[in-house]
Parts: structure tokens; sequence; C-alpha cells
């Protein structure tokens, strides 16, 4: 055995990660090691987001850490006969991680630990500046936490965009023995992951952040609704709460304050409706995942029929560095009503995709090109989606589009979660607008008939057209039917999944069959 | 007339009784039976309803709600695709063509031999690989049919 001290050497746990193969790499990084006697000491990171570079391992080297990327199994004897652990140069060797450009150009605000921690580690998170958050809160009054919260002006980044010191400021001044916080991490939104990248890359923000909500508010109970097709982020946020809980950051009394906050994590069962917080309550009570009426809102009438803050993942986990370094530094970035930081996530028929958290106010375009630098295939970009299965498609001529609520929905479409899907010129927008429809038929509730039928009735009307019959009839009736779904639904699933199907329509006539004209004139 | 599926009654019967005490406590029970089981066996319901004092019909209504929980158990390895925007902008069509080929099945479908269940699934949160698979609980990205068809042969031969 080498006597030298040990060299700390990082393979990615994120499960995409893991999904190019991250388990197989940290296996041979490790044998390889000791077949050469030398000491590493093997980190299982969160990944920091730069998916095309993934698996990238990264050594701890005197200069700062040095990434290399993406490595494959065959890659590790090579590495190692470049001196890797020492931050040796290689064909894969990325320099130093910081200095990464992609990296080095965003503002991680939420996502500032993602990648650099072990994850699981309460210790490696009070290093790098965990709790200090928590810490503030508590020596403040619930009212001057929600306070803070508002001054960020942070807003709900599930993708409904509510001021988050609005709703916690309903919550407190409840008066009730019981209230909950329960978090929304039912990710369900094709084209994003941001949720999934905190909870396997740093579930203590996101403990920490629904601790300061419950200290804010009075909650002595919170859940987090976990979706299913999420295992590896069950995995971490179970380790972590039990460290929180052993460290006493949760349980009876949270760091001696007297004030008990008891987290659970309640997985769903593969039902995107979940997503939606009224849905998310009744499941969460062991009941059908059917949306409740509003109002009461959950904030005055939630779960259990108690005050219950609900805000998604990355809401929560925003809250710690706000209260750690204050609510105006957190509203100094980003612009008008949109403040702070997003991590957008860039996914689909892109050559760089990732997450990239940004203050808000750049371009679509900025986004596409510069981070992900165009499309996979190579071939003309020729429409993206903005903001998950409910957000609309939007061509190339309009990615000058700002990154910010409101400009996007000006322009007709919605910013959601923050996940951008691009398609090159193979896409047929008239197949996404019937998929969007037959998505929604699928993962109705049932409870509103514009959603429930009309969603079938739309999959059967789309497929009129495209075949031809009576096109331009049916056309009408589509805009019908999507008419009546916008006005006669509760909630965002039959009242957006119109907004997919009408702006693939306005924008790309030609694949409905229509003549590009008449198209734009529909919309 | 179904087949009737043998199922582990003791193995329910621990289950709920660990669990029933819990607020909400029908779907923690579910996804356990789920996940232990593979399948929520349609006559377990009864029991359910009896323990936690529910009707037969909400529990029902619950089971048959939620797409992960399967009313018949599946087959000895079972294949999700996923099938959302982020993956169809990445071939994930073709690779459904593909695999409803290869397993002359449809999506819900388990092979004549027992060997493979193909399921649908609309996001597995692996956008930035997209085409993702799910096999026997593994998730693999960027999945073309050449990686698809490498991996179940993998499988065949363990």
């Amino acid at each position: 055995m080498s006597s030298a001290a040990a060299t700390t050497v990082y393979v990615p746990r994120d499960s995409s990660a893991l999904s190019l193969g991250a388990e197989a790499v940290a296996l041979a990084v490790a044998a390889e090691a000791a077949r050469r006697n030398l000491n590493i000491r093997l980190i299982r990171n969160g990944s920091r987001g730069l998916y095309w570079l993934e698996p990238m391992i990264e050594v701890a080297t005197p200069r700062g850490r040095v990434a290399y990327g993406p490595v494959a199994v065959r890659d590790v004897p090579s590495l190692f006969d470049a001196d890797f652990p020492d931050g040796g140069n290689h064909p894969l060797a990325l320099g130093l991680t910081d200095e990464i450009p992609l990296l080095k150009r965003q503002r991680r605000l939420t996502f500032a630990r993602v990648g650099i921690t072990d994850p699981t580690s309460l210790d490696d998170y009070l290093a790098h500046g965990g709790y200090r958050g928590l810490a503030r809160a508590l020596a403040m009054s619930g009212a001057e936490i929600v306070q803070e919260v508002t001054t960020s002006n942070l807003r709900g980044r599930g993708g409904a965009a509510f001021p988050a010191g609005i709703k916690w400021k309903t919550t407190l001044d409840q008066n009730s023995k019981q209230k909950y916080i329960v978090c929304n991490a039912d990710e369900g939104d094709s084209g994003t992951f941001s949720d999934r990248m905190i909870m396997e890359g740093d579930p203590f923000v996101l403990i920490e952040g629904m601790t300061i909500a419950a200290v804010a508010v009075g909650a002595s109970e919170g859940y987090i609704y976990l979706r299913s097709e999420y295992p590896h982020s069950l995995r971490t946020l179970a380790a972590a709460i039990e460290a929180a809980t052993r460290a006493g950051y949760l349980g009876a009394e949270v760091r001696g304050s007297g004030k008990p906050f008891r987290l659970e994590v309640r997985v769903g069962a593969g039902a995107y409706i979940c997503g939606e917080e009224t849905a998310m309550l009744e499941s969460l009570e062991g009941k059908r995942g059917v949306i409740r009426f509003k109002p009461p809102l959950p904030a005055i009438a939630g779960l259990f029929g108690k005050p219950t803050v609900v805000n998604n993942v990355i809401t929560l986990a925003s809250v710690p560095a706000i209260l750690e370094t204050g609510g105006e530094s957190y509203n100094k970035y980003g612009v008008d009503r949109s403040r702070g930081t997003i991590p957008l996530q860039l996914a689909g028929n892109v050559k760089r995709p990732g997450l990239f958290e940004l203050p808000f106010g750049l371009t679509l375009r900025e986004l596409i090109d510069d981070f992900g630098g165009g499309t996979a295939s190579g071939r003309p970009l020729r429409a993206v989606q903005v903001g998950g299965p409910l957000g609309a498609y939007f061509p190339d001529s309009m990615l000058d589009l700002t990154v910010d609520y409101e400009a996007i929905a000006a322009a007709g479409g919605l910013l959601g979660h923050g996940g951008v899907v691009v398609f090159d010129d193979t896409a047929d927008l008239a197949r996404m607008a019937r998929y969007a429809m037959e998505f929604c038929a699928l993962e109705s509730c049932g409870k509103c008939t514009p959603c429930r039928i009309g969603s079938t009735r739309g999959v059967e009307v789309i497929d009129r057209i495209i075949a031809n019959r009576e096109r331009s009839a049916n056309v009408e009736l589509l805009r019908d039917l999507c008419d009546t779904m916008t006005a006669g639904s509760l909630c965002a699933l039959g009242g957006l999944t119109p907004l997919p199907v009408l702006s693939a329509l306005k924008y790309f006539p030609q694949d409905f069959g229509l003549p590009a004209a008449k198209g734009a004139s529909i919309g | 007339m179904a087949l009737e599926h043998p199922w582990d009654r003791a193995a329910v019967v621990a289950i709920v009784n660990a669990l029933k005490h819990q607020p909400g406590a029908l779907m923690p029970i579910l996804r356990r039976i789920q996940d232990d089981l593979g399948w929520v066996p349609p006559d377990s319901v009864a029991l359910i309803a009896g323990e936690l004092n529910l009707s037969r019909a909400e529990v029902h209504g619950v089971a048959s709600f939620y797409h992960d929980f399967r009313h018949a158990p599946p087959g000895r390895n079972v294949v999700r695709l996923c099938r959302a925007e982020s993956c169809q902008a990445m071939g994930a069509v073709a690779l459904a063509d593909h695999a409803r080929k290869r397993f002359g099945v449809d999506f819900g479908g388990t092979t004549a031999d027992g060997n493979f269940s193909l399921e649908a699934v609309y996001c597995l949160g692996n956008c930035a690989c997209s085409p993702a698979v799910v096999i026997n609980g593994e998730l693999l990205g960027r999945v073309t049919p050449a990686r698809f068809d490498d991996a179940l042969s993998r499988l065949v031969r363990r």
C-alpha cells in the first residue's frame, strides 16, 4: 500500500450519469487504483449537469478539482497511465472544473453544492455553507422569515410561478395547531430534471428549505411527495433525512429551538396529475389523485384539511440561500417580475443537454445556441417546446424571447418548470399536437368533462385533420374544442393542453396539411 | 374468465398491518404491495378494505387510478420505455416500434413465454440523455435500437 495521503476522486451517482455507465466507471476506477497500489478515496457526487460530458469524473488536486469526461470503462487504464490522480493530461481532460466555460458562466445559487459535495454527508453539507440559512431563520420570527422570502420575490418554480412569500404568509396567518409543509417532487414534465438533480445531488438543501418553511409558518410535519420514477432520489433523500434527524436538524426539536419538524417521503404511483397540488394532497391522504376545487386554498385548508404550504423542490431548495444572504441579494438577479435565478433544463435534440442555472433574462436562443450548441443531429432546428407537455411549441423565429415568466406568457406560452426541449427538422408537429391530446387523455383525473372527454375527441379530430377528412371544418372544431378545454377545466392539465396543440397549428400549419398563410391566421 | 394468479396473502397481511396506522395509509400500503409482489392482486382489495375500514369500492378506486399498480403479475423482465417529448425528439418513436416488433406485443403486453413485459412510461427525468429506457429497474440513456438489443442480450445471457 502506498503511504501517501488518499487522493479524492469523484464519480457521479446521479441517475443520468448512471444511465450512461457511471457505476461501471466507479468500479473500474477503484479496481485500477487497487491494482496500481494507489490510495484513492472515491466519492459519489451529484452531477454538475453537463450531461454531454457524463460520466464526468473529477479528482481533487492542489490546483483545484480537475475534470475528465465523458469517461467509459475502457478509458480508465489510460487515465491512470496519464497520472490522472495528479490531474495529468489526457485526451478526455477538461481542465479545472471551475473553469469549464459553461459551468463558469452560470450563477449557481440553488445548485451551489450540486456535483461538488457528497450528497449524503451532513458534514460535507455543513462544510460547504449548509444550514446557515436555518441558523439565521431560527433567530427570527415567523413573520420576519416570511418577509425575507417575500423580499426575494421568489416565485413557485414548479410552473405556476405564484409568489412563495404570499403563500407562506397565508399559512402563517392561519390559527391552527396542525400545519403541514408539502414538497411537490412529482416532477413529471418531459424535459425537466432539476428536482431530481437536487434530490440526488444535494438533498440537504431541500430538507433545510422545508425546515425553514416549517419554522416560518409553524408547521410540525412535512411530506415530500416523490414520483416513483426516481428511485435514486428516494435513496439519497432517505439517507439525508436520517442523517439530519440524527444530528437534531429534524425531529422533536429542530436544533434546540423547541420547534418540532418531522419529515417523511411518500412515493407516488405514476400519475402525472399528482403534480397538481390538490391532486397531490388527495394522493397523500390515500385517495385517487383527483383534483380539488379551489377555494379553499391549500394554504388555508390543505392536507387533511389543515393549513399547508405546498411548494416545488426548487422553490424550497432556493430558500436556504435566500435566508443566508437575505431576500434582497436574491432579488437583485433577474428581470422585471422574474427575480433570482432559474435552473433551465435543456433536453431533446440538442448537442449539449444539461442543467444551467442562470438569472432570468437571457433569450431562448442564447440558451439553445450558446449553451446547447444547436441540435444533436446537426440538422436545422425546427421547434422548441418550452415548459413541459403543457407548454407551447415555438418556431426558430421566436427564439429571441426572453426567459421571463411574463414575456413567455405574452407570447402564448409558459415557462413552467424551466424545461426546454429541442426538435430538429424531422419533427412532425401535427403528431406532437396529437400526442399532447393523447397524453391529456391518459393522465386526466376525470373530474372535468372537457379534459376527460375532450382530450380523446381531440385525438380523433387531429387524426381526421391529418387524414384530410373535412380538414377545414375539423380545424375549426379543434379550435372550438380547445376553447372549451381552456375555459372548462379546473386545473392546468385540461386547461393548458390546448397550448401545445394550438401553437403547433399556428406555427407549423403545413404539418397539418394546411397552407402556411392560412395557418398563420388561425392562431 | 381470466386465469387466477396465486398471490401471497400472508405478505399482504403483513404489509397492511405494518403500515395501516399512519395517516393516508392506503397509498403506502398499495405502493409496498406493488413493490414487493410486483402487482396488486385484485383479490387483496377486500382484505385491505376491511383492515382500513374503507369500502371495497374505495380501495379498488385507488388501486385502479394509478398507472404503477398492475392488476396481474408482470413478465420475468420488465422493460419500460419513455414515450414523452424529449425522448421523441431523439428517436423514441422508432425505438418503440423496434421494441414492439422485437417482443411481438404492444405496450402493456407480456410476451407469450412470460419473459418480457413492455410498458410505456412518460418521463424518467433522463431527458438530457434521451431516449431513455428502464430494464428491470436499471435506467439506460441514449438508447438506440442496437443498444437496446445489446442490453437485452446481456439479460438473456445472465
